[in-house]
């Protein structure tokens, strides 16, 4: 008889593996095997991880249909089965997975829209932050702005996609009403943010993704602002800080060089 | 100098001896703008993992108003893998933070080698998963700093290798490791069939002394290549009428004891799902059981 560690090492190796043999030694009421029987336990793991992707990407799941959406994700569950049971954030790996199945070639742009889905969750479970009203820039002097530094929301997350990610995203989610959508126009950047309990997505215009990105890595507003303005030379810098203050993106203001405080610890 | 916390009554409010229902997000704000008259909601810890974000925000509110019972599904306590000290420490954050009146998890494994199966899969009953098990409730009870319940498992065959009875290995476990014990009655039923075993007498053999809870949910009735009847553990149904009068019997034995509704998947609207409470309720508050309903469970 197996020791319990190889036993349950046996049991695993036929779990994802749909052509594995039953392992010897699971009996029905007779005594004898029941394959019938460890296909439940196959059956449950495999509608598990696979319900628990679908939950987590609903857009991608409507856009290819359950039968397509299942057996990739039973692909790539087989591969990358969760290493923790938090199931919250399960499938980070599945928008690289996407790009890498060809059954989905033809469907370029739906590794991007499973980046945004990711980016949704990240925030809908981040970590609570108060957000700064729309004073919270007033004590900046003139020549200190270049120099200050904004602590973004930690549900702040943005996805820059050549295709129109965002468009294309809301159509799947009933957030848009489904219709033509321009493949040959410019892509989108999406920003997501989550200030209280709803997750707000939203495109954003030329320069935004480098000034807002280059701010998450906590370089100042005149290195923002450049980053901006390289990118899209008619990049509004007023017009910007506005949408994200009003957003709720900006929990904290300080100058470059002060230390960033310590973020309470949140529970659990 | 640290300002003491003032604890409101709730706070401290155990599981009172009564109906609950598992808490769903579809059913939060009905939840919160009736106030329904329930003993207790339970939630699956792993669900409560997130740093932030709505759940909390819901189960702060609702937690309020409501004594908690918190349920692990992650721990794997029937694997060799040593238990994730990560888990552990997020449990640990959610029993601080809710302050649950119980908390238990299941006589199952669900990871091996880092790969987590999201299942809650069976364990042979053998001296070698009898150490294995005691040793990590220890753990999980003394990293916690308090009593755990294990649940029975729902079990589709059995191990060749298996020694003991699951009545008596869950009894030794309980005796050796000092945890508490939930007895899912669907479990009871759904195992008992698919093994050929008699569920009154499960009941009977089953150490009650140390039930602090029950759970009840759905099966769903499948048979195997011999024709034998196979019942599915799958929580997507109304509790069904053999597990009612098995429920019954246990509370004759035991009197009133904290019971959930499990509904996981297929979810009722919440008056289908309250009527069930209602009606686990009103089992306990009957008086003594009517030995027709024991036939009942022992024609299985």
């Amino acid at each position: 008889m197996p020791g319990l560690s190889e036993r349950l090492a046996g049991f695993s190796a036929a779990l994802l593996n749909p052509v594995a043999a039953t392992p010897p030694g699971l009996v029905g009421p007779d005594g004898q095997p029941s394959p019938r029987r460890f296909a439940v336990y196959r059956n449950n793991v495999v509608v598990g991880l696979t319900e628990a992707l679908k939950a987590n990407f609903p857009a991608v799941a409507r856009i290819v249909g359950d039968p397509f959406f299942l057996a990739m994700a039973r692909d790539f569950a087989a591969s990358s089965p969760p290493v923790s049971p938090v199931l919250l954030g399960y499938g980070g790996g599945f928008p690289d997975f996407i790009t890498g199945f060809a059954p989905a070639a033809h469907l370029p742009y739906l590794a991007d829209v499973a980046r945004l889905e990711t980016a949704w969750l990240e925030a809908y479970h981040a970590q609570e932050a108060e957000s700064l009203g729309p004073e919270a820039l007033a004590n900046v002097a003139p020549d200190e702005a270049s120099r200050v530094v904004l602590d973004l929301h930690p549900s702040l997350r943005l996805v820059r996609s050549p295709y129109p990610v965002v468009t294309i995203w809301a159509m799947n989610t009933g957030l848009k009403e489904v219709g033509p959508v321009d493949f040959d126009g410019a892509g989108e950047d999406a920003f997501v943010l989550r200030p209280q309990a709803e997750v707000i997505v939203r495109s954003l215009p030329h320069g935004a993704y480098d000034f807002i990105a280059a701010l998450a890595q906590g370089r100042p507003l005149g290195d923002a602002m450049a980053a901006a303005l390289t990118a899209a030379p008619e990049f509004d810098l007023a017009a910007n800080i506005r949408q994200l203050i009003s957003g709720g993106a900006i929990i904290r203001v300080r100058l470059c060089g002060e230390p960033e405080p310590v973020p309470a610890k949140d529970l659990p | 100098m640290a300002i003491p916390r003032v604890v409101g009554a709730s706070r401290h409010s155990a599981v009172p001896k009564r109906a609950g229902v598992g808490l769903k997000p579809e059913h939060y704000r009905t939840i919160l703008e009736t106030q329904p008259d329930l003993g207790f909601f339970e939630v699956h810890a792993e669900n409560y993992m997130g740093a932030g974000g709505p759940p909390h925000r819901y189960l702060t509110r609702i937690r309020e108003t409501y004594p908690l019972s918190l349920h692990g599904v992650g721990l794997s306590i029937g694997g060799t893998d040593r238990l994730d000290k990560d888990h552990l420490k997020r449990l640990a954050g959610l029993l601080a933070r809710y302050e649950p009146g119980l908390f238990s998890e299941h006589l199952a494994w669900s990871t091996h080698d880092t790969a987590y199966y999201d299942d809650l899969l069976p364990v042979p009953y053998t001296e070698e998963t009898l150490s294995c098990v005691v040793a990590h409730i220890d753990e999980v009870q003394t990293s916690l700093g308090r009593q755990m319940l294990l649940e029975n498992p729902s079990t589709y065959f059995a191990f060749a290798e298996s020694t003991w009875p699951e009545t008596d290995f869950i009894a030794e476990v309980a005796l050796r490791s000092g945890c508490g014990l939930l007895l899912d009655v669907n479990n009871v039923q759904v195992a008992s069939t698919n093994q050929n075993w008699n569920p009154v007498a499960y009941i009977d053999a089953f150490p009650l002394r140390h039930v602090q809870e029950i759970h009840l949910g759905g099966h769903t009735p499948e048979t195997d290549e011999k024709n034998r009847p196979l019942l599915i553990d799958t929580h997507d149904r109304p509790v069904h009428a053999d597990v009612w009068a098995l429920f019954a019997y246990a509370i004759g034995k035991l009197g009133p004891v904290p019971t959930l509704i499990e509904w996981d998947s297929k979810l009722p609207d919440w008056a289908e799902l309250a009527a069930e409470a209602a009606r686990a309720e009103a089992v306990m508050t009957a008086p003594a059981q009517p030995v027709r309903e024991l036939h009942h469970a022992r024609a299985v």
